[in-house]
């Protein structure tokens, strides 16, 4: 049988019998690792960046959005621009690596020829080669949620992953889905991790004192570098807060504003905000806050091939689950960056090379495991993917598990920016049930609720992705709904989004006073009780066999 | 049983004309007189409505509060040293009683 | 839990009865307009309160609407001849507008003073600083109370 690497060496001399504008692409096409990693080097530091691996060790499949509208000052911006637009804004071709890596254009076909995106032990293999050219000028940054959402990194607390990362080494990192753990174990783990843990936006809800340190000083190529960790602001809100009850998070620009001038005194010639904030809010901080030369962003999972430069400060959006590696670039003179270049570089799993240490570790993580984990238990026969403002087929087939295993007319399903994808004809295995619902308050509830009640809750969702001021934001998408309709318009404020809300089992409106019964999970609420999600849609698809779940058409979306 | 204020000074001395930062925490329901018991009877309003602080028996800040301040109430303020002596804080509540917490402060 | 709004608890009772409980906090539709606009009046005689100077620190989204940091900050010299003597805080959805008044004098040093609010929903919190020589001055900010629970 031929080998995926083999296969994609025949796609690129291939190209010839190929349409035209794929030809032109392919032709350009050389997925080698060499290629991938090719860098010409430039100044005197180099930031190497991870963001939001959400605990995938293993190479994924993983569509970007193809729906991911902004609101606001931010309209039409990236990260606000997706599928085709995305090709031609950054004159990327069709069907080449980088619209797959990068878009959710033609996924499926070109899921197949250029295979999975990602691992670990890719990373290892490209942090060891940027660190094998640039020496002690490098950093290696991580804007967090690596610590959770996988199986292994669910039943080992978090383990799996800081003994992985461990093996990268990195300079620093800051949170979100950490956090999920619970206080004591956050602290055990940053406690021992052997690198810092940075925060200035988390304080005791007691004394109104940092809970974390604020920021590391470093000096690398003889630049000193000031790096600022910033959580997600919204953790306690967006997450269990009772898990971390003495914590309290906010964007608290003020105290950045302070820090960055106390990296400054303290001799800073390059300051980095480490990110957990999301693209837009990192956009208007930007903005508002002098002197921080690079923001490294995460938590809305971007992957954008180029900086954006809001005034001096370079914004860079590293993707998620692994896919991507950043490296950037800078020549740092007299306390300014004075040039730059960056690469977002994708880890084709085929053509990347596994760094075999960082292999062997994750084996050895995964061996209890794997036989349960590769289980099948049932075929989809459409595309699976969760990424995208409103419904994805991944919740749909979440929400059509707990309609039936719950017996419920409505069905919620957060709108988390976490899960791969699943080929049409794909076998669906245990892991990837794993992989989409893997989190630490799982419980699949059932309870009933009022059709007020209910509007006002995606009123409520609709106002944390489209009120018009990214400080309003919290960054996730729209609550995804089964066994209901209704009508979107984003431009409008809170109150006035959701329309036409219709009960799909009957096509009847949904009546504000009367109650309906609806089941869901990832509840923030201690003691929230019902079966864990992931038996739940196990049960289902073990019972159906196959799953073919299609846009249903029950969102409609105005003033995108 | 008298409730004892927690009281935090960000120093113990200070140069004259030094902002001194206060943060203090007491235990208080703080009951706002607009919930409903299980009965549907209005719980009474029970707060601490008055807060003062005074150093070496100068007032350097006090606060009004309302039913909208939050339960265990915290209060964080500033004063600048101008003399040693204990700084004060009271907090009166609704039935007249008071709670009283003290530190100092040294000018050197 | 002490709160001075029953609803939560009313939420939280229905939900149990059903064996679990969904979200978090209360959520809000700004409810009518209290009387905040006239406690403000009554605090500054009638004249209108000149923005700027004040500066409220809180967060634009609560992460519990019992317990709202809330720092309120005031430029001035803090001196005999200039300083600010009192700061009155209202919330505009609450059901009753007045939150806290700040006392402060030239012995203060600073003008400024943090404590922690309860906000039944989302709302304007607004401050207004009085002078000693009979000024206002003013600022407001949004604050957003939200059910929460489907980020990331």
């Amino acid at each position: 049988m031929i080998s995926r690497r083999e296969l994609l060496q025949v796609a690129a001399a291939t190209a010839a019998v190929l349409p035209v504008g794929f030809r032109h692409v392919l032709a350009q096409q050389r997925l080698t690792q060499a290629e991938l990693l090719r860098f010409d080097a430039v100044g005197n530091v180099t930031l190497i960046h991870v963001a939001d691996i959400h605990a995938q060790l293993k190479p994924v499949l993983f569509r970007e959005p193809s729906i991911n509208l902004g609101v606001g000052e931010v309209r039409g911006l990236v990260p606000h621009v997706t599928g085709r637009a995305f090709l031609d804004l950054y004159k990327i071709a069709p069907g080449s690596a980088a619209a797959y890596a990068l878009t959710s254009e033609d996924f499926t076909a070109l899921a197949k020829t250029y295979g999975r995106i990602g691992g670990l032990d890719r990373i290892a293999t490209t942090v060891k080669a940027i660190r094998a050219e640039r020496g002690e000028r490098t950093l290696l940054l991580d804007s967090g949620d690596t610590w959770q959402n996988s199986y292994t990194s669910l039943v080992t607390k978090g383990q799996d992953m800081v003994d992985c990362m461990a093996l990268l080494k990195p300079d620093a990192m800051t949170g979100h889905w950490e956090f999920t753990l619970g206080a004591k174990r956050v602290k055990e783990l940053v406690d021992n991790l052997g690198f810092a843990f940075l925060a200035q936006n988390i304080r005791d809800t007691e004394w109104d004192e940092p809970a974390f340190e604020a920021m590391k000083m470093f000096e690398r190529g003889g630049v000193k570098i000031a790096v600022i960790g910033q959580a997600l602001p919204y953790t306690a809100i967006a997450n269990p807060r009772w898990m971390i009850p003495t914590w309290s998070f906010g964007i608290r620009e003020n105290d950045l504003r302070a820090n960055v001038e106390k990296a400054r005194k303290a001799g800073a010639e390059l300051v980095v905000l480490l990110s957990h904030n999301g693209f837009d809010v990192d956009r208007k901080l930007a903005a508002r806050v002098p002197g921080i030369d690079v923001i490294l962003a995460g938590h809305t999972h971007d992957a954008l091939p180029q900086a954006v430069k809001v005034g001096k400060t370079l914004l860079i959006a590293s993707g998620s689950h692994g896919k991507f590696v950043s490296r950037l670039d800078l020549d740092v003179r007299g306390g300014e960056v004075k040039d730059f270049r960056y690469k977002l570089i994708p880890m084709f799993a085929d053509a990347i090379a596994p760094d075999p240490e960082m292999a062997a570790k994750i084996a050895s993580i995964r061996a209890p495991h794997e036989k349960m984990l590769g289980e099948v238990i049932g075929r989809t026969e459409t595309l699976l993917y969760r990424r995208g403002n409103f419904n994805g087929t991944l919740d749909d087939v979440i929400c059509d598990a707990l309609l039936a295993e719950r017996d419920s007319e409505i069905a919620l399903s957060p709108g988390f920016r976490w899960g791969n994808s699943l080929l049409p004809g794909q076998d669906i295995v245990r892991e990837d049930i794993y992989n989409a619902t893997a989190l630490t308050y799982p419980a699949a509830y059932r309870m009933t609720m009022t059709g007020a009640r209910l509007k006002e809750i995606v009123e409520d969702v609709a106002d944390n992705i489209f009120h018009p001021d990214p400080y309003y934001q919290q960054g996730g998408d729209m609550v995804r709904v089964g066994g209901v309709g209704y009508t979107i318009d984003i431009g409008k404020p809170i109150g006035q989004r959701i329309s036409g809300m219709t009960l799909l089992r009957t096509g009847r409106p949904i009546e504000a006073g009367k109650e309906y019964t609806v089941s869901g999970w990832a509840s923030v609420n201690e003691g929230t009780e019902g079966p864990p999600i992931w038996d739940v849609v196990m049960r289902h698809i073990e019972k159906k066999r196959v799953v073919a779940p299609k846009d249903a058409g029950h969102i409609r979306v105005l003033g995108a | 049983m008298a409730v004892r204020p927690r009281i935090k000074l960000d120093k113990k001395e200070a140069k004259k004309g030094d902002i001194v930062e206060v943060k203090a925490l007491v235990s208080h329901v703080m009951e706002s007189g607009q919930r409903r018991d299980n009965a549907g009877k209005t719980i009474p309003r029970k707060i601490l409505n008055k807060f003062t602080c005074t150093v070496n028996g100068k007032q350097v800040f006090a606060a009004d509060f309302e039913p909208a301040v939050s339960a265990n109430p915290y209060i964080q303020f500033k004063f600048r040293a101008e003399e040693s002596g204990p700084v004060v804080l009271t907090w009166v509540d609704d039935d007249g009683t008071q709670i009283v917490g003290q530190d100092s402060i040294k000018v050197i | 839990m002490t709160t001075i709004f029953n609803r939560r608890q009313a939420l939280a009772v229905g939900a149990g009865a059903a064996g679990a409980v969904v979200f978090g906090a209360s959520s809000r539709v700004a409810l009518a307009k209290n009387d905040h606009a006239e406690v403000i009046q009554k605090f500054t005689g009638g004249k209108t309160p000149v923005e700027g100077r004040v500066k409220l620190d809180m967060p634009e989204i609560a992460e519990n609407g019992n317990t709202v940091p809330m720092t309120v900050m005031v430029e001035s010299p803090m001196t005999a001849q200039s300083h600010v003597t009192d700061v009155l805080v209202v919330a505009d959805g609450n059901p009753r507008s007045p939150v806290v008044t700040f006392h402060f004098s030239p012995a203060s040093g600073v003008a400024e003073a943090n404590t922690r609010i309860r906000l039944v929903a989302t709302q304007n919190i607004i401050a207004v600083a009085k002078m000693n020589d009979g000024s206002f001055y003013s600022t407001k900010k949004e604050v957003k109370v939200t059910i929460g629970g489907c980020g990331g």
